[in-house]
């Protein structure tokens, strides 16, 4: 750790007690002196220290004397039951496989709606959409800032007309979907839920996913639109909104995954992406919504990095924080509110532009710490996501992937498969208790929208990041074919985005602003900037502008004349 | 004698967010002695040109993930003539298709780094370019 991430002075007790001094065994004892010492004096280890991807010292061997004081059935237990180690279902994935959901989102509306019907197609089982810069910013495809982006980095939504298209003939009631946007999730949930009302299919039996969590963004991703507050605010009314109207809709994906990928630690990820969850229950709370009327809409996502075994820790302790915070902390009643649901996404950035027929390798092993971590929905990446979007080859093979690992290597058979080894729940241990020193750290700033105002979680990231850099350049870290087996090799055909989507946008959105109630508009997005004004919950507003085929970049302003924009201060 | 330090402007033009590598570059080339502006988040290519008239930069670094890079950097060279800096170099990084490069080098850009380049590549190559 940094010293400037020392910038609290109050010492904070540890959640769990530290790891009583090792007491080996005679047999382990014996070993050493008799085994072990000879060896090591012949054959010194290949390393002077062994640590994960993360850099977390890893030792020789883990024996019962790492868990002296551990008890199976209180900190293990069974899955299905607290504290949730082994998993949130009794049975696990003997009794349903995760749900496979690619990530797929490019061009405009009708090419992802293409996408998304080939893998259905193709077995997957649920939907996950990738937007484009400008809607992840709140942009219509022809505002200027759009130029060059449109369509590129996923799909580009403007309107609800571009709503309808994309779920053109894919039933909402019967498939669930996953919606990556956060700055405006609000708009965008809006314009689904409207589609589904075009559909016919019941909200209250309508399931899917809001990724909707801004905190990570100020954090790790950088695309927010509006300060902390109003954004808070825009959150909290989907939850209170979701309670109402969506029982079965995961209102929030709280996400670690970004954190990742902006270099954090494998225990930053989990410690930031857990503190942001408390973080969104006090502010539900504070509302005035009961602790387990909201939190059980409330879903997390992970990264599932190269370093299995660490990956498997944090996925096993992300659990048990969840049910000691929601028990301890908010008194919760409910078992729902308890179970830590996650999706997970294998890492990106851990994908190379060289070699990358290799990045199939390292897919399907992430994958499987995922499986054996206990996820309940997973994306696999393509093997050539280093130099653009998917193509569909690359896809499919990202799909196979999960494919193999469920029906293929048995991994899927038995619940918690790892539980009781003495590495992984020494592991297991030493992460959680990483992690909540983290947590406690930052409620002693504040809370997390005050810890992201001083920018820790920010500097921290980046320290984590740059440290793992200056490992790879000096090759103390190998990436296979980037600084060590290296080979030269042929160009890749990769998706080339039709250059004609932003024409094609700005076509639509003329032809919509011309064709809809420019008065109807008008008043509706009226009615919000003065509901912003206020205290009410924003959703039935901006559900009406939504229906009157307002665009998103208009609702979007709405708010940002009442709310105004933030800007970050620059960490380097 | 102390030689005068190289100036870079690390730049992330677009609409993305993701800042990992412009802030891995900014710091490693501060660490290689040269002296680093960081301009943030979503600059457009107006506000990095007059950034880099108002510095006096040698260096502009742009960093896009993005996929916007055929749009953005011959906007930004375009202006760049347009201010009588023709004799800054400009270096890209990020997630760069190879059948886009010859058309980004034809508009000026001296380097393209891809993904798994090394720091010390990158310093190395910057200093080749300066000392010329």
């Amino acid at each position: 750790m940094s010293d400037e991430s020392k910038v609290s002075t109050q010492t904070v007790a540890p959640a769990e007690p530290p790891s009583q001094k090792r007491k080996p065994s005679g047999k382990e004892k014996a070993w050493q002196e008799n085994t072990l010492r000879p060896t090591l004096a012949k054959n010194p280890e290949r390393q002077a220290e062994f640590t994960t991807v993360s850099g977390y010292p890893i030792q020789r061997l883990y024996t019962p004397a790492d868990l002296s004081g551990w008890d199976a059935d209180r900190d293990l237990g069974y899955p299905g039951e607290p504290p949730y180690t082994r998993g949130i279902h009794s049975t696990m994935h003997r009794g349903r496989l995760w749900t496979m959901r690619q990530f797929a989102g490019f061009g405009a509306a009708e090419d992802t709606n293409q996408r998304f019907r080939y893998l259905l197609a193709q077995g997957q089982t649920g939907l996950s959409t990738a937007f484009d810069l400008p809607t992840l910013m709140g942009y219509d495809s022809d505002h200027p800032l759009s130029e060059g982006e449109v369509g590129k980095c996923g799909v580009a939504i403007s309107s609800l007309a571009d709503m309808e298209v994309l779920f053109d003939k894919i039933p909402l009631a019967n498939v669930t979907t996953s919606m990556t946007i956060n700055s405006p999730a609000a708009v965008i949930w809006a314009m689904y839920l409207a589609v589904a009302e075009k559909q016919g299919a019941d909200w209250k039996k309508i399931s899917g996913t809001l990724q909707n969590d801004i905190l990570k963004e100020y954090i790790a991703q950088k695309e927010y639109i509006y300060p902390p507050e109003p954004s808070m605010r825009l959150v909290i009314d989907t939850f209170e909104f979701g309670v109402k109207n969506t029982p079965k809709f995961n209102t929030i994906s709280i996400s670690g995954y970004h954190i990742r990928e902006a270099g954090s630690t494998a225990i930053q990820e989990l410690a930031f992406t857990l503190r942001d969850g408390l973080e969104y229950v006090e502010w539900g709370m504070r509302r005035g919504l009961d602790v387990d009327e909201f939190v059980p809409q409330l879903s997390f996502f992970f990264n599932a990095h190269n370093d299995f075994f660490e990956e498997i820790a944090k996925y096993r302790a992300a659990r048990r924080i969840w049910h000691k915070a929601m028990v301890e902390r908010y008194k919760s009643r409910s078992p729902r509110s308890w179970a830590l649901r996650f999706h997970t996404q294998t890492a990106g950035c851990s994908l190379t532009a060289q070699q990358p027929y290799n990045n199939v390798v390292r897919t399907a092993i992430q994958a499987l710490a995922a499986v054996l971590g206990g996820t309940q929905s997973l994306h696999t990446n393509s093997l050539d996501e280093a130099w653009a979007l998917p193509t569909e080859f690359a896809a499919t093979i990202a799909l196979r992937t999960q494919q193999i690992i469920a029906h293929e290597t048995g991994v899927a058979n038995t619940v918690d498969a790892l539980g009781g080894s003495y590495f992984v729940e020494t592991l297991t241990n030493e992460v959680e208790r990483g992690a909540w020193d983290y947590i406690e750290k930052i409620d002693a700033l504040g809370g997390m929208v005050a810890a992201i105002e001083r920018g820790y979680p920010q500097r921290e990231i980046s320290e984590a990041s740059y440290r793992y850099q200056v490992e790879v350049d000096k090759k103390e870290k190998i990436i296979v074919g980037v600084n060590d087996f290296v080979t030269k090799e042929k160009p890749l055909d990769i998706l080339q985005i039709d250059e004609t989507v932003a024409a094609r946008q700005g076509d639509r959105l003329r032809k919509l602003r011309a064709e809809r109630s420019g008065d109807e508009v008008a008043r509706r997005l009226s009615a919000l900037r003065k509901a912003a004004q206020g205290t009410e919950n924003l959703m039935p507003y901006i559900f009406d502008a939504v229906k009157s085929y307002a665009t998103l970049g208009e609702i979007c302003d709405a708010m940002r004349e009442v709310f105004g924009t933030y800007e970050e201060i620059a960490i380097t | 004698m102390p030689e005068k330090k190289i100036r870079v402007l690390i730049a992330k033009p677009g609409l993305d967010g993701h800042d990992r590598g412009a802030k891995i570059i900014a710091r490693a080339l501060r660490d290689a002695g040269m002296e680093v502006i960081y301009t943030g988040l979503r600059q457009t290519p107006e506000m990095i040109a007059s950034a880099a008239v108002q510095e006096d930069v040698d260096v502009i670094g742009l960093s896009i993930l993005s996929g916007a890079h055929n749009t953005l950097c011959p906007q930004l060279m375009n202006l760049l003539h347009d201010k009588g800096m023709d004799d800054v170099t400009v270096v890209l990084g990020g997630i760069i298709p190879e059948a886009d490069i010859p058309a980004l080098k034809k508009v000026g850009i001296a380097e393209i780094f891809l993904p798994g380049t090394s720091t010390q590549d990158i310093v190395e190559i910057i200093h080749k370019r300066i000392a010329h």
